[in-house]
């Protein structure tokens, strides 16, 4: 079990199932450090979230196609208690969603982070802004490599 | 009144075939120690009595899917005959005019006679509140939003309340304008929770953040109470003891590519399900959004008031949230006094049920802050989840 920064109960965190059947290859992505993106086999449209048919061609192909990491902020929040202990401990905190520069319609929830090894709440919310440019970073927390973002 | 597309092929069928003829409810409470199925029979027959009739004579339900009490329980509890027709509509607070609307279809094609809708619900409930249950491992929507920290209903909904405060130029002073308006109708209705409880703009705008944008009064109330209503033919209702509210048109929404509360993955995320919805409610309507006087718009949170303003018609697009500045949602002056007995904000939170029977009471001319002599009375179900309208009319 790896440190989380600011976290004392890494066990108590909400993370992904790694088998789900859906979109264990993207997780298995993140592991070797790479932000991957569903694509249908058949007629190429991207997705996200990951799903088993294509809303476009009802092809059941998938291919996983791998992104650049550039993103901008499309939204984000600062949550305040009552939170789930793990994240009260955190709190308040950022959680943004992004847009990838290589299709805005595709977005990740995550959160910016001053540095790559750095804590989900050290980058002073007065300062986030919509648009800012982003890339990805990889957080370990057990057996997960979830996707975070730094600005670049 | 300006007509409306009127093409029973649209769901036209449906039109002042049915309506609601009795209403009940429990009190409003926290900690109630009745069970969500005693509470939730304690309404019906509340209701049943209200429309001047004996359990016997029901013979359909329409519930929430997360209703704890089931309908055989109900049925056995309450003494209803033979039931032919039962179903449940999914998603929580999108559910309400759902329920109701499905009970009204199935009156008006012959498969039930009368039925009732309801909703009980208990803040402490398990199946309250699902974020607060940590699950060994995600799946589903939640494992793309869940570990980032993105928990609550509030946090989803403060992260579409931030972009739209960038792309249409939302304010503080907007959101404040719903939860002021909606606290001062419930300050004239004696069974609000916040019947007692001032809120001035001062108070809004010091109080501590939920999740920024939003802030404790941007949030709901948690309730502990039932509500229920009596659905029946225009023939039978005309019959009974209350002033009927016509069920003049119904509609439910799952947009195309539509992901509940995380809804961040369309092209469009802040167009939500109301504007599906609310197209197919206006087409089926003799009345289009100018000609409606009141509103109950689903309230879990402030921002979905303006959001539904704008998917419903009663302004542009972007432009929600300058519509409730000057008074607009406020009673008597407004020009759209809306949830005129506090809504979810300031009366309960009971997933939207109890905006039903105000609209209801609105018809009856019952509401503590009554419009005068409405023609029709729109009620909303939630935002932001698959969801549903329904127009009342006199
Ligand atoms: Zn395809």
């Amino acid at each position: 079990m790896s440190e989380v920064p600011g976290v004392s109960d890494a066990g108590a965190l909400l993370l992904p199932d790694l088998d789900d059947e859906t979109s264990a290859e993207f997780w298995a992505g993140t592991a070797r450090g790479e932000l991957l993106v569903q694509a249908c086999g058949a007629c190429g449209a991207w997705r996200m979230p990951p799903r088993p048919m294509c809303p476009a061609c009802q092809s059941l192909s998938v291919r996983w196609v791998e992104t650049n990491g550039n993103a901008s902020i499309w939204s984000f929040i600062v949550p305040h208690p009552p939170l789930l202990p793990a994240y009260a401990e955190l709190a308040p905190y950022n959680a943004i969603v992004v847009a990838l520069d290589q299709d805005p319609t595709i977005r990740f929830v995550g959160n910016l982070l001053a540095a790559p090894n750095g804590a989900i709440n050290e980058v002073d919310p007065a300062t986030i802004q919509i648009g800012e440019p982003v890339r990805v970073v990889f957080q370990t927390v057990e057996d997960v490599a979830l996707p975070r973002w730094v600005r670049r | 009144m300006t007509r409306g597309t009127q093409d029973r092929s649209d769901g036209g069928v449906l039109k002042d075939q049915t309506a609601v003829v009795g209403i009940g409810q429990t009190a409003y409470g926290k900690g109630l120690p009745d069970s969500e199925l005693s509470l939730a029979c304690q309404a019906i027959s509340a209701a049943i009595d209200d429309a001047g009739l004996r359990p016997s004579d029901i013979d359909g339900l329409s519930m929430f899917s997360m209703e704890n009490g089931r309908e055989v329980d109900v049925a056995r509890n309450v003494g209803l005959g033979d039931i032919t027709f039962f179903s449940e509509v999914g998603y929580g607070g999108g559910a309400g005019c759902g329920v109701v609307g499905q009970a009204a279809m199935a009156v008006a094609t012959g498969q039930c006679t009368t039925a009732v809708a309801w909703r009980a619900r208990k803040r402490a409930a398990k199946t309250s509140r699902p974020w607060a249950q940590v699950d060994e491992r995600l799946g589903g929507h939640q494992q793309w939003s869940r570990p980032f920290g993105v928990i609550r209903p509030v946090d989803e909904i403060a992260l579409l309340t931030r972009r739209a405060m960038h792309q249409y130029g939302y304010t503080r002073d907007h959101l404040a304008n719903v939860a002021l308006a909606f606290r001062g109708h419930a300050n004239r209705n004696p069974v609000a929770t916040m019947h007692a409880k001032t809120l001035t703009r001062e108070q809004y705008m010091n109080a501590r953040w939920i999740s920024e944008p939003l802030c404790l009064f941007d949030n709901c109330l948690e309730t502990d109470g039932a509500l229920a209503v009596v659905i029946t033919s225009a023939d039978r209702a005309r019959d009974l003891p209350q002033p009927p509210a016509y069920i003049h048109s119904f509609a439910q929404s799952i947009p195309r590519q539509h992901q509940v509360m995380t809804n961040y993955f369309n092209d469009d995320p802040l167009v939500g399900p109301a504007w599906v919805c609310a197209r197919k409610l206006w087409n089926r309507s003799d009345f289009q959004p100018a000609d409606v006087p009141v509103a109950q718009l689903y309230d879990a949170f402030s921002p979905l008031v303006p959001l539904s303003l704008e998917g419903y018609g009663f302004c542009a697009r972007g432009e929600g949230g300058a519509f409730t500045d000057d008074g607009t949602l406020e009673w008597p002056n407004g020009r759209l006094p809306t949830n005129t007995s506090g809504g979810g904000m300031s009366e309960a939170y009971v997933h939207g049920f109890n905006l039903i029977l105000e609209g209801v009471r609105q018809i009856r001319g019952t509401s503590t802050n009554q419009v005068t002599d409405p023609a029709c009375s729109l009620v909303t179900s939630g935002e932001g989840v698959p969801t549903s309208a329904i127009l009342f009319r006199r």
